[in-house]
C-alpha cells in the first residue's frame, strides 16, 4: 500500500475526555488527569500532529452524549481536523456536533446497540465523516468485539467478530475505521501489526491503528507492515515518551510518507 | 469587505466561518438573496451528498442566485464541486451550478482505500492570485469520494490513484476540492489570498 501516493500517513493524537478534562488509563482503567481540552489541541496542532480525536469515554456507559459546546470551542481555535467520539446515537445527537464543527464523528457501542444507526448517519451526512469504532480483544487468535469499553464493570461481550463486524459497518457505509486493539491499549509494546493487518487485507476504506504505541519503531512497523493510513497514540505524546517533530522527521527519513 | 458564507444547509459552516475569522474577518453564514448579492465576496460551503445540497440550495430558491453572481465566490469540497455542470452520485447524475464547464465524477482510486482521506499534496499548474506563496509540495487536507478531472480551469492538481482538480478558478469562480478551514498554515493562506483577491 505504500508509496502509491503522496497521500500522508497520519500521526492522531487520541484525547480521552472526561468531565471536560483530558484524561488517560491503563487498558481503560484507573483514569489520571493529563490536562484541559483546547490547551493540549492547540499543543498537538503546534506538534504538528496530522487530525485529532476527541473520545468521550464515559459517555456510552453514562448514557448521556458530549456537549457540543466544547467541540465548538475546538473549532474556533484549531486549523487541522478532528473527530469526536462518545455516545452518539441518533442523527440528532451526530449532526449537532457536526454543526458544532466537528469533521467527522465516530460511533461505537451505539452502532454494535443498533447496527441501522451506521446506515442512517450515512444518509443524512455522507461517508466521509462517519468513523466506526471497535474495540477488540484478542483470544486465543478470535478478535472479540466488545462494547461499553469505558467503564470495565459495564463492559460487555458483544458475540461478534472484529472482521465480520468491520465488513458489515463498511458495508453500511462508514468512511473510515479506527481499531482499537485492547490488550495492546496503554501498554507501550507495539500495536498489534497482526490483527491491523488481518483487517487492512480485506478494508477498503482508510484504517487506523490504535493501542499499543510505545516507540518510534512501532508507528514505523505499523506503516509498513500493517499499511495503514493513520497511527492513533495517546500515553506518548500527553507524557512526552515521544515528541511529535522528531516522529514525523523520523518516520520520513525511513522512506514513510509524511506532512512535516 | 462583506463576506458572506452562503448555508447551504450542510455542516461545516462554523469551521469555515471560525476559520475566517481567525484571519480578521467577520463573516456573515446566510440563505437570504438580498444579503448574497450584495456580498463582496462569498463563499460556498459544502459537505456530503450533492443531491442533497443540490436540494437545499433549490428549495432556498438559491440556484439562480448562485449562478448568476459577479463578485468573487470560492467553493469548498462540496461546495467547489457543485460549480460544475453536472455531479455524480451513487450512480445518478445531478445538475449543478453550470458555473465551470465539467462533470465530477467518482475518484478512481485502484487499489488505495477510499474516500480519499488525509494530507495530500497540491500542484499548482497556474499562475492565480489564489495561489499566491503556495508552494508544491505544499499539503492540503482533504475528504472526498468524487472529484473533477483535471481541465483547463484546474490552478492546482492532486493525485490519489488518479490525478484530479485540488483547486479550480474560472473568472469570479473559485474553488478547493481541499478544507482550507482545516488545512493549517496552507488553508490559511488560501482563505487570506482570497480575501485579498481583486478581480
Amino acid at each position: 500500500m505504500l508509496a502509491q501516493s503522496k497521500l500522508a500517513r497520519r500521526i492522531i493524537p487520541c484525547l480521552d475526555v472526561r468531565d471536560g478534562r483530558v484524561v488517560k488509563g491503563v487498558q481503560f482503567r484507573n483514569h489520571e488527569d493529563v490536562g484541559d481540552i483546547i490547551e493540549l489541541a492547540l499543543r498537538y496542532r503546534d506538534a504538528g500532529a496530522d487530525e485529532l480525536v476527541f473520545y468521550d469515554i464515559t459517555a456510552s456507559v453514562d448514557d448521556r452524549t458530549v456537549s457540543p459546546d466544547w467541540i465548538s470551542r475546538i473549532s474556533r481555535e484549531i486549523d487541522i481536523p478532528f473527530c469526536v467520539a462518545g455516545g452518539i446515537n441518533s442523527v440528532k445527537a451526530a449532526g449537532a456536533r457536526l454543526s458544532a464543527g466537528a469533521d467527522k464523528i465516530s460511533i461505537n457501542s451505539p452502532a454494535l446497540a443498533r447496527p441501522g444507526l451506521v446506515d442512517e448517519l450515512v444518509k443524512a451526512f455522507g461517508t466521509q465523516c462517519i468513523v466506526i469504532g471497535i474495540d477488540s480483544f484478542e483470544d486465543k487468535n478470535i478478535y472479540r468485539v466488545k462494547s461499553h469499553t469505558g467503564d470495565p464493570d459495564k463492559m460487555r461481550e458483544t458475540g461478534r467478530d472484529m472482521l465480520g463486524w468491520a465488513k458489515e459497518v463498511t458495508e453500511r457505509g462508514a468512511g473510515e475505521i479506527v481499531l482499537n486493539c485492547m490488550n495492546q491499549d496503554g501498554v507501550r509494546k507495539g500495536y498489534d501489526i497482526a490483527q491491523l493487518s488481518a483487517l487492512r487485507a480485506q478494508c477498503k476504506v482508510p484504517l487506523i491503528a490504535s493501542g499499543g504505541a510505545g516507540t518510534i519503531a512501532h508507528f514505523e512497523d505499523v506503516f509498513k507492515q500493517a499499511g495503514v493510513d493513520g497511527a492513533l497514540a495517546a500515553s506518548v505524546f500527553h507524557k512526552s515518551v515521544i515528541a511529535i517533530p522528531d516522529l514525523k522527521q523520523a518516520l520520513h527519513d525511513r522512506g514513510i510518507e509524511i506532512r512535516i | 469587505m462583506s463576506l458572506v458564507i452562503v448555508d447551504t444547509g450542510c455542516a461545516n459552516l462554523s469551521s469555515v466561518k471560525f476559520a475566517f475569522e481567525r484571519l480578521g474577518a467577520a463573516p456573515v453564514i446566510s440563505d437570504n438573496n438580498e444579503t448574497i448579492l450584495t456580498a463582496d465576496k462569498l463563499i460556498l460551503p459544502g459537505v456530503g451528498s450533492a443531491p442533497y445540497a443540490m436540494q437545499n440550495i433549490a428549495a432556498k430558491n438559491l440556484v439562480d442566485v448562485l449562478r448568476g453572481v459577479s463578485q468573487p465566490m470560492l467553493g469548498i469540497c462540496l461546495g467547489m464541486q457543485l460549480l460544475y455542470e453536472t455531479l455524480e452520485e451513487g450512480g445518478r447524475v445531478v445538475e449543478g451550478l453550470g458555473l465551470i464547464p465539467g462533470h465530477v465524477g467518482r475518484l478512481e482510486t485502484g487499489n488505495l482505500p477510499s474516500p480519499h482521506m488525509g494530507w495530500n499534496q497540491i500542484e499548482p499548474s497556474q499562475q492565480s492570485p489564489l495561489m499566491r506563496d503556495i508552494k508544491v509540495c505544499d499539503y492540503a487536507y482533504f475528504v472526498h469520494s468524487y472529484a473533477a478531472p483535471i481541465s483547463d480551469y484546474t490552478l492546482a492538481s492532486s493525485s490519489y490513484g488518479t490525478p484530479f482538480t485540488a483547486v479550480v478558478g474560472k473568472d469570479n469562480v473559485l474553488g478547493c476540492q481541499f478544507h482550507p478551514e482545516r488545512s493549517s498554515r496552507v488553508g490559511a493562506q488560501i482563505f487570506k489570498n482570497f480575501l485579498e483577491l481583486t478581480l
